[in-house]
């Protein structure tokens, strides 16, 4: 009997800690199947964040350091300059890149490093218990937004992806999502191109990945599914966002 | 080499390239951006070494953790205020037992302070800076030679103990000029430290990580690096001894303030007065033990400081009660001269019933 699917062999033999219907664990796989794909398991060093995915050397079989929270453009940076035959990539969530990391990610994308960026984005602070987020939705309820998010004191969800988009040593950046199978194989198009790009040395590589948290937000996830098409990709529309790689669109 | 006149911020720079330093971040911040400018202009065009001007110093001390990770030799370097930016990433290369060289050319504060030299980050410097259980080896040269010599002594212990090494001077160390002379040549090829992570080719995956959710896994990883510091506190401490075989009355000091408080000592020499100097190169590992045996032929001790008194409490902890201890500083950046210490020394040498 042929086998036709099995586990990425970058991707360790654990069970994951994430909640049902989280996103994360989705994204493990589809950039472990990548790392398989493209044959560079032995020289990828991942940069996983603190929070939710705070524990993704226990899951991704490849060489990680764990950096400090919003830090992990300079870190990917510093590893990338240091060892510049290696494959890096940041794992962040929107806290992390949009929040605390904003001047490390612009500035990562202005020089035009070298590495490909994941970025999570599930609206909320998610392993702190819920609270907003840059990206939180307007009227979304959070534990420090309990009456709705108010943009008259809480500003508007931040588009990153669209400022990244603006930055000339940024390459490529491209909103996807993993609610449906259509849209995860779409994801990992993306992923991959994104992987594609710094092994082509073409600059820095973003990828916005809208990933559902029905957990924090108190839904099933089957309803945490549907939310990512009904409300959340109407402020954060998929799709290319800029790409100047030459080659074409990730779809 | 013959000797070359160079400011201390440049020697510091010139030194580091020559202790093999493979990765420069920086940002610029008075009074230490010459050396900043000196990475741009030297460290840049060496083959397979790298000058960032970062976005912050922030960033500059991620990217070195980011380098350090992948066994390069890797150094930032900022002034008081940046100083305060980057504990966050040291605590985190503490933790993660990750060298690094990281200047600090201190200047007056607190807050936003003056330009001017000053020791007010003594505290800083030798309890950690940053939150966590944790010391980082700090040295504190007093000229421009021994910045240059203790820049590669810093490279060389970060990688013997897998710790940051902070090299304190300051203001007027990092921009006076005097002659140094180099004593190694810069490798051909940056050195790479064994076990750093630069992908899984023919071994397992590694990681590198500071968080745990165990906190007995974590008590272990605090008492392992307590005893690293044990070892560095046994084998490390390094000072300099002034004419203290006969003195009574002993200046302890510092860095640049060491060099103010040797004119006063000479000085007081001349007239009479049998006064010495302790002068700590460590001060983490602090000499205890070298200034506790001082006490046994001296009563009495000056501890100066250009703050208002940070480093005395480590010469009281390592005296134990044996010494008359009198602290003179001066906090904010100003400067004091020799004869103004030397008006010290005296008064207190009379006060004390030293004079017979």
């Amino acid at each position: 009997m042929e086998k036709i699917f099995t586990r990425p062999k970058s991707l360790k033999n654990a069970v994951f800690h994430y909640c049902p219907g989280c996103g994360h664990s989705i994204v493990h796989r589809l950039i472990c199947e990548i790392i398989d794909e493209l044959n560079i398991q032995d020289k990828t060093i991942g940069v996983p964040p603190p929070g939710c995915s705070v524990f993704a050397y226990y899951y991704f079989d490849v060489d990680m350091i764990e950096c400090p929270h919003g830090r992990g453009g300079a870190v990917a940076t510093g590893i990338k300059r240091a060892a510049p035959d290696s494959v890096v990539f940041t794992y962040q969530g929107d806290g992390d890149l949009a929040a605390i990391g904003t001047a490390e990610t612009l500035h990562a994308a202005n020089r035009g490093e070298n590495i490909t960026a994941v970025f999570i984005n599930n609206a909320v602070y998610g392993m702190t218990g819920g609270q907003m987020a840059p990206t939180t939705m307007l009227g979304m309820k959070t534990t420090t937004s309990p009456y709705g998010r108010d943009p008259e004191f809480d500003g508007h969800p931040i588009k990153m992806s669209e400022i990244i988009g603006q930055v000339e040593g940024a390459c490529y950046v491209e909103r996807v999502a993993v609610n449906t199978p259509a849209n995860i194989r779409r994801a990992k198009r993306a992923l991959k191109k994104a992987f594609q790009n710094q092994l082509d040395g073409k600059g820095y590589s973003l990828v916005e990945i809208l990933s559902p948290c029905p957990t924090n937000w108190k839904m099933s996830p089957v309803d945490s599914w549907k939310w990512v098409d009904d409300v959340m990709s109407k402020k954060f529309p998929l799709g290319t966002i800029k790409d100047t790689t030459g080659k074409t669109h990730a779809d | 080499m013959a000797k070359v006149l160079m400011t201390g911020n440049a020697a510091i720079a010139e030194a580091a390239i020559r202790a093999g330093c493979q990765c420069y971040f920086g940002y610029p911040i008075t009074p230490q951006t010459e050396l900043t400018e000196y990475m741009a202009a030297n460290l840049s065009r060496r083959p397979g070494c790298t000058f960032i001007q970062a976005e912050s110093e922030i960033a500059a001390i991620n990217m070195v953790l980011g380098a350090s990770v992948t066994g390069a030799r890797a150094m930032t370097s900022s002034s008081s205020p940046g100083m305060s930016l980057k504990q966050e990433a040291i605590s985190y290369m503490a933790a993660s037992q990750l060298p690094a060289v990281i200047v600090n050319m201190s200047r007056g504060g607190p807050g936003l302070g003056s330009i001017a030299a000053a020791q007010s980050d003594y505290f800083q410097s030798t309890r950690g800076g940053g939150h966590g259980d944790y010391r980082t080896i700090v040295l504190a040269p007093s000229s421009v030679q021994e910045l240059a010599d203790e820049t590669h002594t810093a490279f060389d212990l970060a990688d013997k103990y897998s710790i940051p090494v902070i090299l304190l001077g300051d203001g007027m160390l990092g921009q006076m000029m005097e002659p140094v002379e180099f004593k190694h040549e810069a490798p051909a090829v940056p050195p790479v430290r064994p076990g750093g992570l630069r992908g899984a080719t023919g071994r397992p995956s590694r990681f590198i990580r500071s968080f745990t959710s165990n906190p007995a896994e974590l008590e272990e990883l605090n008492w392992s690096l307590y005893r690293r510091y044990q070892q560095i506190q046994e084998k490390e401490t390094s000072c300099e001894k002034f004419m203290t075989d006969d003195a009574q009355l002993i200046v302890t000091a510092f860095g640049i303030a060491a060099r103010i408080a040797r004119g006063a000592i000479t000085n007081a020499r001349a007239l009479g007065m049998k006064v010495g100097m302790f002068r700590p190169v460590t001060l983490w590992p602090f000499p205890k033990d070298q200034l506790k045996e001082l006490s046994k032929t001296a009563k009495y001790f000056l501890d100066f400081e250009m703050n208002m008194g940070q480093m005395i409490d480590d010469v009281k902890l390592s005296l134990e009660g044996s010494g008359d201890v009198t602290f003179y500083g001066r906090p904010g950046g100003v400067i004091p001269t020799s004869s103004e210490v030397l008006r010290v020394i005296t008064r207190l040498y009379y006060q004390k019933g030293l004079n017979g």
